[in-house]
């Protein structure tokens, strides 16, 4: 039976929630699912196994690194030191697809473990799957596919602008996924897909308690890369790729001061239970507004949110290329004419200064 | 020192992608640059070799047509560039690492090899990885600030929350440059004129015992993404437009 592995994010002991788009992404199929949790030790072993549970997952398991040589341990760069152990335990589990998210996190972890295993790698895909229905294979008829051995990854090329469709073959595969672009579904979708495949069902409607077994890596100390220093940030744009609601701002803003009322509005929304975080254009970066990490567009960040604001945002093809891939698509703008108008689902022709403060006023009223 | 800058001929930001063929775009009244955050990595090489003395070497892997980006990227400050040429737009990360390699040792090791921290086309996030795992060196990416003295280097990069980590690394190396590690300098007129005149060494992908077809990934489809249309306007004054909004946040996409 193939194996596939995840490789679970989670912050200060909680699973973020784009994994969980992820594993469904995974346990299409009804293979054997892994997934793979990072540094874990017991502390958070029985809260995760609940969690994950509810989204018919069985076989946990907590990478760890047996550090002997404690002091070359914590100065070891990260990536480095993570990533080698999952390319170690996706050998020992002999998993033949490995899925990551493409977050700051996962861009540096799976590019490191497609060049450890020489394995191929596709990055921020849309979606996976084994099925090759809508592509005619004749068509593609040029290279020898006798083996039927692949998967198929739909991934954005030229930052948007196209869809590629990526054949992948190979003993191991791994793959990005972008975070929130695909539904998660809970456990009863995923037993009701295992059983339209019935070799597979057990796999899966096996109810038997879960537990959290340990993968202990070998560690090598790394003398290349040291990390000398880790200083905290602020957490302004932190959470860009995990919101539901994104509110960018752009020239119209008029300075750094103004973003204040996108953070107000952000927060407000958080406050009323959903998940906002606050963008920027590429003009407002380079005016040295807000810092570069809250870019989005071709040249930062693409996010697919439920929701995305832009306050006062032309609407540039390189800013598009970052956004264009949310749910939906809300622009305020003064200027009737800007191109975000007509490419938008719903505009408000007004200042961003009148609409701004009602609606965070809106906001905090509202139940 | 010897430093090779990776470079990467990618059509302009601003450029629309009019597709030809299932897997083919029209490249022919595309404006191509140079990938944007090559440029950073180039600007960084040159300003360590005038400082530090030595030379700085392009390489890229892409159709005959990249010469033109070379010549653009040699303005800036390289001496010379070498174009492994291929048949096709689209080559599997793997190859074009493979090749890389290949036209590197022929070439001779450097002390640094600088690439963008990605591309803006294919945007694969991977072969600044392979190439350094390939050439057993380390490899850092997302490289704002960097300081070099003697084999070592010390680089700082921004992660995703803000938080910025402070790395020391042993030369060789591969570094990712990003935004924020310097100011690309504009070519001046008589540095345009003298990199028409630099040398261009070509080598073919199959000359340095590459298939090019031979990768684990295969673009088999490539379609336009649709434009919206139809966008609705809200109507009102600010308040009403307020209260649409929130109903909008609140019953249609159930985001509050």
């Amino acid at each position: 039976m193939k194996k596939r592995a995840v490789i679970i994010e989670t912050q200060d002991g909680v699973i973020n929630s784009a994994n969980y788009g992820m594993i469904a992404c995974a346990s299409k199929g009804a293979t054997e699912l892994y997934c793979f949790i990072i540094n874990e030790n017991d502390e958070h072993g029985d809260k995760f196994r609940e969690e994950l549970e509810k989204y018919g997952i069985k076989n946990i398991v907590g990478i760890c690194i047996d550090s002997t040589c404690q002091k070359d341990h914590e100065k070891s760069f990260n990536p480095v030191k993570w990533s080698d152990a999952i390319a170690q335990a996706v050998i020992a589990y002999h998993i033949s697809t490995l899925f990551g998210l493409t977050t700051p996190v996962g861009k540096e972890l799976l590019p490191r473990i497609a060049a450890q295993l020489d394995a191929p790698l596709v990055m921020d895909c849309l979606d996976v799957s084994q099925t090759y229905n809508t592509v005619n294979e004749h068509t593609y008829g040029t290279y020898n596919d006798s083996d039927h051995d692949f998967d198929l990854a739909k991934t954005s090329l030229y930052s948007g602008k196209t869809i590629a469709t990526v054949k992948v073959t190979g003993s191991i595969r791994i793959f990005g996924i972008r975070p929130n672009v695909i539904t998660p579904s809970t456990k009863s979708a995923i037993l009701q897909a295992a059983e339209s495949s019935p070799s597979q069902a057990t796999a899966s409607i096996n109810s038997s308690p879960s537990s959290i077994e340990k993968f202990i890596a070998n560690y090598t100390p790394q003398q290349n890369i040291k990390l000398v220093e880790s200083r905290k940030g602020d957490s302004l744009g932190n959470h860009l790729l995990a919101a539901d609601v994104i509110i960018s701002g752009g020239r119209a803003m008029q300075n750094g001061e103004n973003f204040k009322l996108l953070e107000d509005c952000a927060r407000a929304i958080e406050n009323l239970g959903g998940s906002a975080a606050v963008g920027a254009s590429r003009v407002a970066v380079d005016l040295g507004w807000v810092p570069y990490r809250m870019q989005v567009g071709q040249t930062g960040e693409k996010v697919s949110p439920k929701v995305y604001i832009a306050c006062g945002i032309s609407g540039s093809v390189q800013h598009f290329a970052g956004m264009k891939m949310s749910k939906m698509i809300i622009a305020i703008n003064e200027n009737p004419n800007a191109a975000i108008m007509s490419s938008c689902d719903y505009h408000v022709e007004s200042d961003v200064f009148e609409i701004l403060p009602a609606l965070i006023e809106e906001l905090q009223t509202t139940q | 020192m010897k430093i090779f800058v990776c470079i990467k001929h990618v059509p302009d930001t601003a450029a629309a992608i009019k597709l030809s063929g299932d897997t083919t775009f029209e490249d022919s009244d595309c404006k191509f640059v140079i990938n944007p955050y090559d440029e950073y990595g180039l600007e960084e090489a040159v300003s360590l070799v005038e400082k530090n003395g030595g030379e700085v070497v392009l390489v890229t892997v892409g159709k005959a047509a990249a010469e033109a980006t070379l010549r653009g990227a040699m303005a800036m400050g390289a001496s010379r560039a070498i174009l492994v040429k291929t048949e096709g737009y689209f080559i599997d990360s793997s190859l074009t690492c493979k090749a890389l390699k290949a036209a590197i040792e022929k070439d001779g090791m450097p002390d640094i090899i600088f690439t963008g921290k990605g591309s803006v086309d294919t945007e694969g996030f991977q072969t600044q990885y392979r190439l350094a795992a390939a050439l057993k060196m380390p490899v850092v990416n997302e490289i704002s600030k960097l300081t070099v003295s003697g084999d070592k280097a010390v680089a700082e990069r921004e992660t995703g929350g803000g938080e910025r980590e402070v790395l020391e690394i042993s030369l060789p190396a591969v570094i990712g440059a990003t935004k924020g590690l310097n100011e690309p300098r504009y070519p001046k007129f008589p540095d345009i004129m003298k990199a028409k005149k630099k040398p261009v060494t070509m080598l073919s992908i199959s000359e340095l015992g590459i298939d090019e077809s031979a990768g684990k990934n295969r673009l088999i489809k490539l379609e336009s993404v649709p434009e919206r249309s139809g966008a609705k306007m809200i109507q009102g004054s600010v308040q009403e437009q307020v209260n649409e909004l929130i109903r909008i946040l609140k019953e249609d996409e159930r985001v509050l």
